[in-house]
């Protein structure tokens, strides 16, 4: 548990995510010895052979970053004609389970009901990165329709044998082949016989187009909502074993800090209790999480604290010189800013920013974490169950073969469980227990150990003709990420750069990472440059905008909002537009505020979303609706507040988060582009909310609200 | 210690050996097996652990196990009958009211309480009602909705 907080060299921005420090460091090189074991195993594809008996062990991924091409590492059929499909990706609310389903079910002509989805299950299922960025509809749902689509041929190919027809007289349907003179019919189980298919997936099989999914496209129900709501679905925490005791974590005091002595006795002497002592990892096990509590409560512990820089001194902190600009390639340079703010009649320099927020999964980090024979089975919530068998492999120095690690469907993640830490916890507590462990993250720990979205600062100058025409436009965004950082609005003049900082605190993904605080500043900024000429907001970005399908939204938002029409007294309305990850979202809000109180009440909020052709409509919008409350929360009142090193408000009585009298009415509007290829959606309709309402504030008081959260104890001071 | 050796859990008598003290969600979960409850925050504030106790509904991480000796507990796990949902279960699977579901037991137990009180409440007694439990993902017009639509089933049916 040591060097907690060092962050040299610890993070890195990627194109796509966040990657948060690790919260342990191993110094041994291991690499070396995995380069030995971790060759892996290598599956054949024989041309013309397409069945091997299912042994039911095999492993379903190759090499390591091998994406198989072999059939029957993504899909299984029965005997029975119950067909397993297999994917690294893990469901975690976005849905997923279902919408694959789908997929698989539209291409393999196959009933929803006969399809089972074996998710996240590091020896069951092929290498995947893990399930972050929204490439799951794009990247996962495109393999499995090439993957269906091959099956389904195959089918045809082998019913063709049996009935010495042509197989251009066969159709699949309904989980069948169907001849279509004889009537005869074939079922997919009776095909196969349960043999495992070896077949090698072509690049190109011939898949449906959108335009005609019967089952693909349509509102299919959550396919295991049942076990949802009668309380049967185990999470990760619902978990037991034979044997398993609980776990707990002697935590520091404050970040940073370092374990210089403890007293472990009273804890060792309570009957039933283990105390584990690794280094500066402590921790305790018992037969229930109870007694662990208490366990963990009376271990004495003297802690050497180090200096931490808190909430007030954050912003100063961030913009403190962070070596030199890094250009990532997300560095953007146009014509000539200077040039840009000398044909300008109108200049404007704004600084916004947004507060380090916590992803608070209902579900909070746990593990259950078993060891036998010198094999380690760890279930666990993660975004990135190959990862955190990688993380797992590293810490206990065995290669990853012997390692697996299983991710139930999960309460939840918003980009916040690609780490394993607490499966590291448990495992390192079950093997010194010699027994399984469960651990589970109390709501303090995880508000406090987890890692945060990053705080960030962002300087936006621009220029602009008294007609309204952007001239230059100058955009830094300080620590907080480059995603969504470059404008998509007209501007021949332009400088994006994006400025890694120091982050006082362990800081990594986060629901469309920085996209929604660079649509805040971009937004904000672009709502006061349209007052600055006196443009309505909406007309002044269509006259800045090319882009057909941000245009697109932005009506079609303004439509169904009733846009232009006067709210009435005390209230105001306000409208962004943006795009990230194959998406397009436009969000109108009207908010209402109480001239006495300053209390604010987000009234009403539409959005238009474009992902190209819409897979499952209802979940779509469900998972629009659902950004765009959480979306709420960040840009009201969530902030998390630290000094000296210490969460201050770790808890949800501290720390607020939507709740069903912040809800405002909520409209959705699909835009179903079916001549284009899907991209997901889980995270960019989460961009627009905050600049909309603070517009909105902006445009119902005449205060203009520059940092989120903005209203953070609930309610504005007015002039 | 007192111990704990008898609880009504959905309408049956059980055995348990638990100290009086510990939370009525450890005891359910550790040792009963009934996982539907769900530890979210240990401080009553986000409802995921909600139960009925004779009919009201109850946090049951800041309930101690001693307070509920002799009383009606029901939990998610009770309220299937005899293989049929609940008005209020089918209509969070008709609304799609949940996303990663980790809130939905809580929040139908919630639901299930404000039916029995106002069986047609209006959608600001929904949110009243609802404000102490928490859906992460937001999923809270849908959950007004299948409050609404289970209502109105529960009304034609004479549930």
């Amino acid at each position: 548990m040591s060097e907690r907080h060092d962050f040299e060299g610890g993070w890195e921005p990627e194109r796509y995510e966040l990657q948060a420090a690790p919260a342990y460091r191993f110094h041994l090189g291991r690499r070396d010895v995995f380069k030995c074991l971790g060759a892996g195993i290598v599956v054949l594809v024989l041309p013309g052979r397409v069945f091997a008996q299912e042994s039911g062990r095999e492993r379903r991924h190759a090499g390591k970053r091998d994406v198989p091409e072999e059939l029957g590492a993504w899909l299984h059929i029965g005997e029975d004609g119950q067909i397993a499909v297999y994917t690294g990706k893990v469901e975690v609310g976005q849905n997923i389970r279902t919408s694959l389903t789908q997929v698989v079910a539209e291409e393999l002509c196959a009933p929803l009901g006969s399809i089972r989805l074996v998710m996240g299950d590091t020896q069951l299922t092929p290498f995947d990165a893990g399930t972050f960025g929204s490439r799951t509809t794009p990247d996962m749902a495109r393999q499995l329709q090439r993957v269906s689509a091959a099956a389904r041929e195959l089918l045809v190919d082998l019913a063709a044998e049996v009935w010495k027809a042509d197989r251009a007289s066969l159709t699949a349907a309904n989980g069948r082949i169907i001849h279509r003179q004889t009537k005869e019919e074939l079922d997919f189980g009776k095909l196969t016989k349960g043999q495992r298919l070896t077949l090698a997936v072509p690049d190109s099989p011939a898949t449906t187009p959108a335009q005609r999914w019967k089952i693909a496209g349509h509102s299919a129900a959550k396919v295991n909502g049942r076990t949802f709501v009668t309380g049967q679905h185990k999470y990760v925490s619902d978990i037991k074993l034979p044997g398993m005791l609980h776990g707990k974590v002697l935590r520091p005091p404050s970040f940073g800090a370092t374990l210089v002595s403890t007293n472990l006795k009273e804890a060792e002497a309570m009957p039933n209790v283990g105390v584990v002592r690794d280094g500066d990892f402590v921790g305790v096990v018992a037969p229930s999480e109870f007694l662990a509590s208490r366990a963990v409560k009376a271990i004495q512990a003297d802690w050497k604290l180090s200096p931490q820089i808190s909430s007030q001194e954050l912003f100063d902190s961030l913009k403190k010189p962070s070596g030199e600009v890094q250009d990532r390639g997300d560095a953007h340079r146009m014509g000539s800013v200077k040039e840009g703010l000398n044909a300008a009649e109108i200049r404007l320099q704004q600084t916004y920013s947004v507060a380090y927020i916590a992803h608070a999964p209902l579900e909070p980090r746990a593990a259950v974490a078993q060891w036998e024979n010198g094999k380690l089975t760890v279930w666990t919530g993660t975004q990135r169950p190959f990862g955190v068998q990688g993380e797992l492999a590293e810490a206990f120095r065995v290669s990853e073969d012997k390692v697996r690690v299983i991710v139930p469907d999960t309460g939840s993640a918003y980009g916040g469980k690609h780490t394993g830490e607490a499966a590291i916890e448990a495992a390192r507590l079950a093997r010194a227990a010699g027994k399984p462990v469960k651990l589970v993250w109390t709501r303090e720990e995880e508000f406090t150990w987890a890692y945060f979205r990053p705080a960030g600062l962002i300087e936006v100058s621009s220029g602009i003709r008294k007609d309204g025409t952007l001239t230059a436009w100058e955009f830094h965004n300080y620590n907080s990420g480059a995603s969504a950082i470059r404008t998509l609005y007209q501007v021949p003049n332009q400088e994006v750069w994006f400025h890694p900082g120091h982050s006082p605190l362990r800081q990594g993904s986060y629901r469309a990472l920085a996209a929604t605080a660079n649509h805040f500043a971009r937004e904000t900024h672009m709502d006061e440059l349209a007052h600055a000429v006196s443009m309505d907001p909406l007309e002044f970005r269509l006259k800045n905008l090319k882009d057909t399908r941000l245009r697109a939204v932005l009506e079609r938002a303004a439509k169904a909002f009733g846009w232009g029409t006067k709210p009435g007294s005390g209230r105001g309305c306000g409208l962004a537009g943006g795009f990230e990850k194959g998406s397009y979202i436009a969000t109108c809000a009207e908010v209402a505020v109480d001239r006495s109180s300053g209390r604010v009440k987000v009234v009403r909020a539409v959005s238009a979303f474009e992902c190209g052709a819409v897979v499952n409509p209802e979940h779509l919008k469900n998972q629009i609706e659902g950004a765009m409350v959480m979306g709420l929360g960040g840009a009201l009142f969530e902030a998390i507040e630290f000094e000296n090193g210490k969460v201050l408000n770790p808890r949800f009585s501290r720390y607020r988060v939507p709740r069903f009298s912040d809800i405002p009415e909520i409209e959705v509007v699909l835009i179903d582009r079916q001549d284009l290829p899907p991209a997901g959606a889980g995270e960019t309709p989460i961009v627009g909310i905050a600049p909309a309402i603070g517009n909105a504030l902006f445009a119902a008081t005449g205060v203009r609200l520059r940092s989120l959260p903005l209203v953070p104890h609930g309610s504005l001071k007015l002039p | 210690m007192p111990e704990v050796t008898e609880l009504r859990i959905n309408g049956t008598k059980v055995g348990v050996n638990a100290d009086a003290e510990r939370p009525l969600l450890s005891v359910l979960r550790d040792d009963l097996d009934l996982t539907g409850a769900k530890y979210g925050c240990g401080e009553g504030q986000c409802g995921a652990c909600t139960v009925l106790v004779d009919g009201v509904p109850t946090r049951s991480c800041i309930t101690s196990v001693g307070a509920v000796a002799s009383k009606q507990v029901m939990t998610i796990e009770g309220l299937e009958q005899n293989g049929k949902l609940h008005p209020l279960q089918e209509a969070f699977l008709e609304a799609g009211a949940m996303q990663c579901g980790y809130c939905t037991s809580g929040m139908i137990l919630s639901g299930v309480a404000l039916l029995r009180q106002k069986p047609n409440p209006t959608v600001n007694e929904i949110i009243r009602f609802m404000e102490g439990n928490i859906c992460r993902c937001g999923t809270y017009p849908r959950i007004i909705a299948a409050l609404s639509k289970a209502a109105k089933a529960m009304e034609e049916t004479g549930r």
